[in-house]
């Protein structure tokens, strides 16, 4: 039983980034229908960015909320300005062409990163700094042998934080009601007096700092960072807006959950049903073509009708 | 009509750089082994995923050169080295290398770390016959290729051993998991040798969990391990990852001590395992904490020259190079069959990874160190601090068998020239 | 000149040539004088590259169905093939031996081996096309993608194909053969780069190519049309992937090697690259990418300093800039080259560049005699 509950913990600590990452995914695909491939490089410029701002700033390993929080909104500020810049120089121009042409250019802006980063700081990994103290402390014991250390902790509650603060933005805000506009008709809403170029790059702005976030976050559970960490979680996250139903941000959620338990339990428990803990990077793979099979809008997503 | 033609000639200009060659028949070994610079081909992944080891190799490969050169060369001839990148993909290798000895005519090929790019590179420069020495493939398969492959590391059969027989003897271990590196050869390698070693001495695999290379998360997996209470963990991955699993071992409260392997031996696995490694094994080639004065010179050269402590990897390069150098001393010039020849009769050749004897297989037959690792809370560093020798069978340990006091015989044995200053572990 | 004629005069041309550099490209050489060993791996690796970019254009350029999952099929076929040579193939090849001579029995048992990778990629197409076909086309890019990460991940699983170390031959030598042979030589990969290019070429100019290319141009008119969008998007990626698996057999034949590390994703990108750089939905567009793209990487070798390490830098770079300027690819639509090829392809309007929309297929028709 306490294994159980372990895993569960460890599943939706790693569902929690994903789902951070996935809400970047399917707001911009609910906008430009555009699958966003260089959304999990910008994972790892966030998490880079994190690296290098307590590099420069001088803060050190060791326990400390300021360096954290400094280093958390540091990273998001910077990778919100890159995802702008991605959407202004790349996405923008051809965004009149068809679909191929934009799929192939995020393909390309995500190698561009990619490669970039290998060419100029080598695909060594570095180690992130551990801001929590977590790392050489004992963990919460819960009962048994289930336990939930501190970096676990303030994940959950960050992402939790952020994701209501998304809800809140989207819903509440007048800024949330031109985002919801624009997705549901992009030419509409230009007719409607929406500058639909600016709340485009703001979504872009939103979900790429959301994706540092995770990036930053999740360096504080796994300080190994290298410039081709955002390539297979990038990919699991899109599975996970797909699951969620893409275009749907608590879809997103549940779906980057789901993901994050499914992963874990296959670990845990496959060997018992007959699938060793090697699939284990297949699960996110299996389970999108098996909701394309059976529910191509996702779980919570509505069947939107191809329009003419 | 206009674009036609630039279209040709753009094809034209393409096959222009194909020569045409006269086919001497036979093999294509090259003719000149009289005098003139000795080339020397290196192929590495530099920038594949895997770049950081072949950079590491890279740089030991150059810096050996450099000092042969700085001392005059091999018999007064300098040494060049040709570095070609295969981004860590086999097929690439297998290009390059067929580069290397066909167009570059180099005497002879270093290279490379995985082992499915040395299968795949082989049997080009089997085929051209040109030695190729790998600096660390430790799959036994990879100098079955053919006669001209060699290597101057470990197999993985005789690691995996090592750690075994440490592991239930020394640490008397009755209950091990493992966690590899399932799309590493070298992790599975080990894990299969541990396996059957450690079965063979009594013990029991209680559990058994993989990641792949660029995993982030291994809770899943150790919270499994924790739940098969083992006595001991063996993870035979690389440093990148196995940092990240010390360090989410101790997160989740598991205390056993984790045993690895040379993947292991990097400055980078403190900065990200960090006060969590305290207490692990592993074995090794070398360490850099050993005082032996040939080691020293090594780490403090490296360190000069990259500002990076060395690892491993670095160390296999520059032996491989150092091992090559003698060879062509001992065979009188770079003649391909007499080079091979001299390659195969190294004997006790003292390099910075350890007395190297090439056996009848082409693999370095040599002692592998366990070095146990230590954290200094006070200093923020770790280091690895030596624990025991373990010799391969039918190698003796050298001058007296007494355990604890391995004198080495003449310059033989660097690896295994320890002092007292660096503790002397667990023996039980 | 009677069609037939001209068309059997071509078919020795092209054997002609194809053995004569078979001849200049092997060990032996031809007439004492032979293509260096280097340049004459390229060669063939060149071929199996056209092989990939034209078939993959098949139903990324004229479909206008993103896949990137190429290398995934190709890893299909490379694999099944040699799984087939290394366990099975031996018997077989003796007993054919025995009634045909060695050469003839090596060249139908070789035969039957790419056959059978060509036919289990086409199914491995098959099942990934059914489902992710249905849907818009940019799940199948997502599809393939993770369809080729799933088939690395099974490979590795089976120790029997040599799961991490790589597959050389039978893991016990008394199984099968111990060492892959290497059957295939520039004749065989040049011959079928051949097939391919005449296959597709007759495909794209036959009804199902206006069919294929309606589609891209509109999936939902092309349906009001009354074609069944879905049974020749599906055809389409079949064939592609039993390409991609001849491709495959060719290259683990050649290589006489096998790993996962040779299909991941860059690969894939890489082949897409080939079909962006040469145009989509051209031929000989696609044939010049995987030229350019397989050498280009080899020359840069040659050059001082540090430009190979940058060169999947200039990769993702040109494709946006590529994608910036021409979106439709270098050479958009259009065949170019070989004057017997353009003949057939005449356009009305002379040089004026194609759009985005690609050549119209119905013109290009009538001026065919």
């Amino acid at each position: 039983m306490d294994t159980f509950v372990q895993q569960l913990i460890n599943g939706l600590n790693v569902g929690a980034i994903y789902a951070l990452i996935a809400l970047g995914y399917t707001m911009v695909y609910g906008i430009l229908r555009l699958i966003n491939f260089a959304h999990g490089d910008v994972y790892m410029v966030g998490a880079f960015a994190g690296f290098y701002i307590a590099l420069y700033v001088g803060f050190a390993a060791g326990p400390s909320w300021m360096a954290l929080a400094v280093v958390l909104v540091g990273a998001m500020i910077i990778a919100a300005l890159v995802g702008m810049v991605i959407e202004r120089f790349a996405y923008r121009p051809v965004r009149k062409y068809s679909r191929m042409t934009t799929l192939i250019m995020a393909i390309g802006v995500s190698l561009l990163i990619e490669n970039l980063f290998v060419a100029q700081i080598g695909a060594t990994p570095r180690a992130f700094p551990d801001f929590l103290g977590s790392q050489s402390q004992a963990p919460y014991r819960l009962f048994g042998n289930a336990a939930i250390s501190k970096a676990q902790i303030v994940i959950f509650l960050v992402s939790i934080a952020l994701m209501l603060l998304l809800q809140w933005v989207v819903f509440k805000t007048k800024v949330g009601t031109a985002m919801r506009a624009v997705s549901f008709n992009l030419n509409s809403a230009k007719l409607m007096g929406i500058n639909t170029d600016a709340i485009i790059s703001l979504t872009f702005a939103i979900g790429s700092a959301l994706a540092a976030a995770g990036g930053v976050l999740t360096a504080q559970y796994n300080p190994n960072i290298d410039p081709l960490m955002g390539i297979l979680t990038g990919l699991k996250a899109f599975v996970a807006a797909v699951l969620g139903g893409i275009g749907n941000i608590p879809g997103a959620v549940l779906g980057g959950l789901l993901i994050g338990a499914a992963e874990t339990f296959v670990v845990g428990y496959g060997q018992h049903i007959g699938i060793a803990s090697t699939y284990r990077d297949a699960v996110a793979f299996a389970i999108l073509i098996l909701v394309l099979l059976l529910r191509p809008s996702g779980l919570l997503g509505s069947t939107v009708q191809e329009k003419v | 009509m206009k674009r036609t033609l630039l279209a040709l000639l753009l094809i034209t200009t393409l096959f222009a750089s194909f020569a045409c060659e006269r086919r001497n028949g036979g093999s294509g070994t090259n003719a000149t082994d009289g005098s003139g610079e000795i080339i020397v081909g290196y192929y590495g992944d530099l920038t594949g995923r895997t770049a950081s080891f072949g950079t590491s190799t890279k740089n030991g490969v150059e810096m050996a050169a450099d000092e042969i050169n700085k001392a005059g060369g091999v018999m007064g001839r300098p040494v060049r080295v040709i570095v070609e990148d295969d981004q860590g993909e086999p097929n690439k290798a297998a290009t390059v290398v067929s580069k290397l000895v066909n167009q570059d005519k180099v005497h002879a090929v270093l290279g490379e770390v995985a082992s499915s790019n040395s299968l795949a590179a082989a049997p080009k420069a089997q085929e051209a016959r040109v030695p190729m020495i790998s600096p660390s493939s430790t799959n036994p398969n990879v100098t079955q290729v053919g006669d001209y492959i060699f290597r101057v590391c470990f197999i993985d059969p005789f690691q995996g051993d090592v750690m075994a027989k440490f592991a239930a003897k020394n640490l008397n271990a009755k209950r091990a998991a493992i966690l590899y590196d399932f799309n590493a050869d070298y992790s599975r390698g080990l894990r299969e040798f541990f396996t059957r070693s450690f079965k063979g001495l009594g013990g029991e695999i209680v559990a058994e969990q993989s990641y792949t290379q660029g995993d982030r998360d291994f809770s899943g997996q150790l919270t499994q391990i924790r739940a098969a209470n083992p006595d001991v963990i063996y993870v035979p991955g690389y440093y990148g990852e196995v940092g990240v699993i010390s360090n989410q071992s101790k997160q989740l409260g598991i205390k056993a001590p984790l045993l690895g392997g040379d993947g292991w031996d990097s400055p980078q696995l403190w900065e990200l395992g960090g006060a969590s490694l305290d207490g692990n094994y592993i074995s090794n080639h070398y360490s850099v904490d050993d005082p032996s004065p040939a080691i020293q010179k090594f780490v403090a050269d490296y360190k000069a020259r990259y500002n990076i402590l060395p690892d491993a990897l670095a160390a296999l390069g520059y032996d491989s190079m150092k091992v090559l150098a003698d060879a062509i001393t001992r065979a009188g010039g770079t003649d391909s069959v007499k080079l091979r020849e001299a390659i195969a009769q190294t004997k006790n050749y003292a390099g910075v990874t350890g007395s190297i004897s090439i056996d009848k297989d082409r693999n370095a037959v040599k002692p592998a160190v366990v070095l146990k690792l230590v954290w200094d809370a006070a200093a923020k560093a770790g280091k690895f601090n030596y624990d025991t020798t373990i010799y391969p069978e039918g190698m003796t340990p050298p001058a007296t068998t007494s355990a604890g006091s391995p004198a080495p015989a003449g310059a033989a044995s660097p690896a295994a020239a320890t002092s007292p200053a660096s503790g002397s572990g667990t023996n039980r | 000149m009677p069609t037939f004629v001209k068309r059997i005069l071509g078919l020795v041309i092209v054997v002609g040539v194809l053995v004569a550099v078979n001849g200049w490209a092997s060990r032996d050489g031809l007439f004492g004088f032979g293509l260096p060993y280097y340049y004459a791996e390229l060669l063939s690796l060149t071929g199996i590259s056209i092989i990939l970019a034209v078939s993959l254009n098949l139903i990324t350029g004229f479909t206008g169905q993103f896949s990137i999952g190429h290398a995934g099929f190709m890893a299909v076929g490379a694999y099944s093939s040699v799984f087939l040579t290394v366990y099975f193939s031996q018997p077989v090849e003796v007993w054919l031996t025995g009634l045909v001579g060695a050469t003839v029995a090596q060249a139908l048992v070789f035969l039957g081996i790419i056959l059978f990778g060509a036919l289990i990629a086409a199914l491995a197409g098959l099942v990934v096309g059914i489902p992710s076909l249905r849907l818009r086309g940019d799940y199948l890019a997502i599809v393939t993608l993770g369809f080729a990460e799933i088939i690395r991940i099974i490979i590795l699983n089976i120790d029997r194909v040599g799961g991490a170390t790589g597959f050389r031959g039978a893991v016990s030598p008394w199984e099968g053969r111990a060492i892959i042979p290497q059957y295939a030589n520039f004749l065989w990969i040049g011959g079928f780069a051949v097939i391919t290019i005449v296959v597709v070429y007759n495909i794209v100019r036959s009804d199902v190519g206006r069919a294929l290319i309606s589609i891209r141009e509109d999936e939902l008119a092309a349906e009001a049309m009354g074609i069944n969008t879905t049974r020749y998007k599906v055809l389409a990626f079949v064939i592609s992937s039993a390409f991609a698996g001849i491709a495959g057999s060719l290259f683990g034949h050649y290589r006489q090697f096998l790993h996962t590390n040779d299909f991941q994703f860059i690969r894939s990108i890489e082949i897409i690259i080939m079909i962006v750089l040469g145009g989509m939905g051209s031929i000989t567009g696609a044939v010049l990418g995987a030229i350019v793209i397989t050498i280009l990487p080899e020359l840069l070798r040659q050059l001082p300093g540090n430009l190979i390490h940058y060169r999947l830098v200039i990769y993702s770079a040109l494709l946006i800039v590529i994608m910036l300027t021409r979106p439709q690819g270098v050479m958009g639509a259009r065949e170019f080259g070989i004057p017997w090829l353009k003949r057939s392809q005449k356009q009305p309007e002379g040089d004026k560049p194609a759009g985005e929309k690609g050549v119209p297929i119905a013109q290009s028709q009538e001026v065919r005699k």
